[in-house]
């Protein structure tokens, strides 16, 4: 991961919750309040818009930035926590790159901010369901040397996987909660977003390895 | 969707430019920052209350703007949370250097940002404290929800604890009477029709024209069950049944009672709820020190009511019924 990698991430991040942002609204409207998908679009519209003005030494920094803006801008509980994400994994990557392994422990101070601020823990139908799973299949890869995309094709299969598994899950955090029971049979909203997140992640790396 | 809106991405600048219009001499709007403040600042040494959320609950929290009421007040997206930046900007704004209270609904949301609004505010040396706002019974497993939502009780919590600001007490005071306030209210809701978000487009839930959603939230978040439709009576029975049981008042109790259009309701169908509301609590031997009935804590355009009923103290009663100025609430002066 470096600094070019981290703008392209961003943007594509972009681009994703522009394509998808009805599927996280209509999601969003069946369990919570109908707002994630036009959240998370203003977001990082907001970041796409900045990021040419970031001024950075490395990819942390970016993604550090990218953090601070969500915060100021999305709202919601999404905002907090979306912010805190990739403010805590930008301030873990304080070096103009980064390999695969510190790149998992970067994810990994990104995804213990969002369960200190959330409370929340694996199996509450949160982004945390998508987001743990995709951080160990990360350092599987990593570990066993498997380059970025290798690890970030891998971190996304699992991302997905583990958002599809919020379908039968009882919401016990955030406004889903409310349901009780009501809330099974609906995939969160959250675990897509963070989906569609490492989804961009892994097709930026398979790019810039293409290109490489 | 029909709305009267220029468009959904600007309904909330649009309606905040009106808001400012329409109340000159008691409120004014930065446009900018977002953010709602008293006219002509606050006064040295008064403690401010500041609050805010998503829009479309209106007239909260930028209606209760004004003497006796809140300082400022930041409002979000629709049904989104404002963010920390504006509500730091809020706090500055109106402080008088003896304190802010941020009165928050306890949403996820709400209190993430409130939570580094208030980080912000104390690394800038303001002195701030929360009061979260939790009435809402329809929720009942707190363990494992969110916890109790925060609605029409608000109402309640930012008169009761402006009056006693403007009066001049100090932080913790003012703190621990809005806590009391939110401690001795209880609220519980029905919808006869679901709410359209502007950048939705369509209703947020689906509800069949013959049924209702008993315990509903205010961005409507399902309650406890759907039930088909009934006489008013009969449903204020059973909305009633659910405040009593959670907080019982007795013979000689004080109430304050708040019975509230969420945004689509005709005032006729208010007063027909009102009279069964007066009903079981006269049957108690409940007394009604004061009451609401009107618009106040809306959901856009839903049709239905909530009602409130607050456990009012003596000195919680003298603070309601003392002065207060603000867009949508004004008495006394």
């Amino acid at each position: 991961m470096d600094i070019a990698l981290a703008r392209t991430w961003v943007q594509a991040i972009a681009a994703a919750m522009d394509k998808h942002k009805d599927l996280l609204t209509q999601l969003d409207s069946a369990i919570g309040d109908a707002d994630h998908g036009a959240n998370m679009h203003r977001g990082f519209s907001a970041v796409a818009a900045e990021l040419p003005r970031f001024e950075a030494k490395t990819a942390g920094g970016i993604l550090a930035r990218t953090g601070a803006l969500l915060i100021s801008v999305v709202g919601g509980a999404s905002g907090p926590l979306y912010g805190t994400a990739f403010r805590s994994l930008g301030k873990a990557l304080d070096a103009p790159r980064a390999d695969p392994a510190t790149f998992a422990e970067a994810l990994a101070e990104g995804l213990d901010g969002v369960r200190r601020l959330g409370a929340a823990a694996e199996g509450d139908k949160t982004m945390i369901d998508a987001y743990a799973p995709a951080l160990a299949a990360f350092r599987t890869s990593a570990a066993s040397g498997g380059d970025l995309a290798e690890a970030s094709a891998a971190a996304a299969d699992a991302a997905e996987q583990g958002m599809r598994a919020t379908v039968p899950m009882q919401a016990r955090k955030g406004r889903a909660s409310y349901l009780g029971a009501r809330s099974v049979g609906h995939q969160d909203p959250g675990a897509t977003s963070t989906a569609l997140i490492f989804r961009a992640l892994a097709d930026t790396a398979a790019a810039a390895r293409e290109a490489a | 969707m029909k709305k009267l809106i220029n468009a959904p991405e600007t309904v909330l600048d649009d309606a905040l430019a009106g808001i400012a219009a329409a109340h000159p001499g008691l409120l004014s709007v930065d446009p900018v920052d977002r953010v709602i403040t008293r006219a002509g600042g606050s006064r040295p040494g008064k403690v401010v209350l500041v609050s805010g959320g998503g829009s479309g609950h209106e007239p909260l929290h930028g209606g209760f703007v004004g003497t006796g009421m809140l300082d400022a007040a930041c409002p979000g997206e629709v049904f989104t949370s404002p963010v920390p930046g504006q509500m730091l900007a809020a706090a500055k704004a109106v402080d008088g250097g003896a304190g802010t209270l941020f009165v928050v609904k306890n949403y996820t949301g709400d209190v993430l940002n409130f939570e580094m609004a208030a980080e912000l505010a104390a690394e800038e040396g303001l002195s701030v404290e929360t009061v979260l706002v939790d009435d809402d019974v329809a929720v009942q497993d707190s363990t494992w929800t969110a916890g109790r939502r925060g609605t029409g009780g608000t109402v309640f919590v930012e008169k009761i604890a402006g009056a006693l600001a403007e009066r001049g007490a100090p932080l913790a005071e003012v703190a621990g009477t809005a806590r009391r306030v939110n401690a001795a209210t209880r609220s519980f809701a029905v919808a006869l029709t679901a709410c359209t978000a502007p950048a939705a487009g369509k209703p947020g839930f689906d509800l069949p024209d013959d049924e209702i959603e008993v315990g509903v939230g205010i961005h409507g978040e399902p309650g406890r069950r759907r039930e088909k439709l009934r006489p008013a009576r009969e449903i204020v029975a059973d909305m009633m049944a659910a405040l009593l049981t959670d907080q019982p008042l007795t013979a000689g109790d004080q109430a304050l009672v708040m019975v509230n259009g969420l945004g689509g309701t005709p005032l006729i169908e208010l007063y027909v709820v009102y009279r069964e509301v007066a009903a079981v609590l006269e049957s108690r031997g409940v007394h009604i020190a004061a009451n609401l009935v009107g618009d106040y804590v809306t959901s856009l355009d839903m049709a239905g009511v909530s009602i409130t009923v607050c456990k009012a103290a003596p000195d919680l009663l003298d603070l309601w019924h003392a002065p207060v100025h603000t867009a949508a609430l004004r008495w006394g002066m």
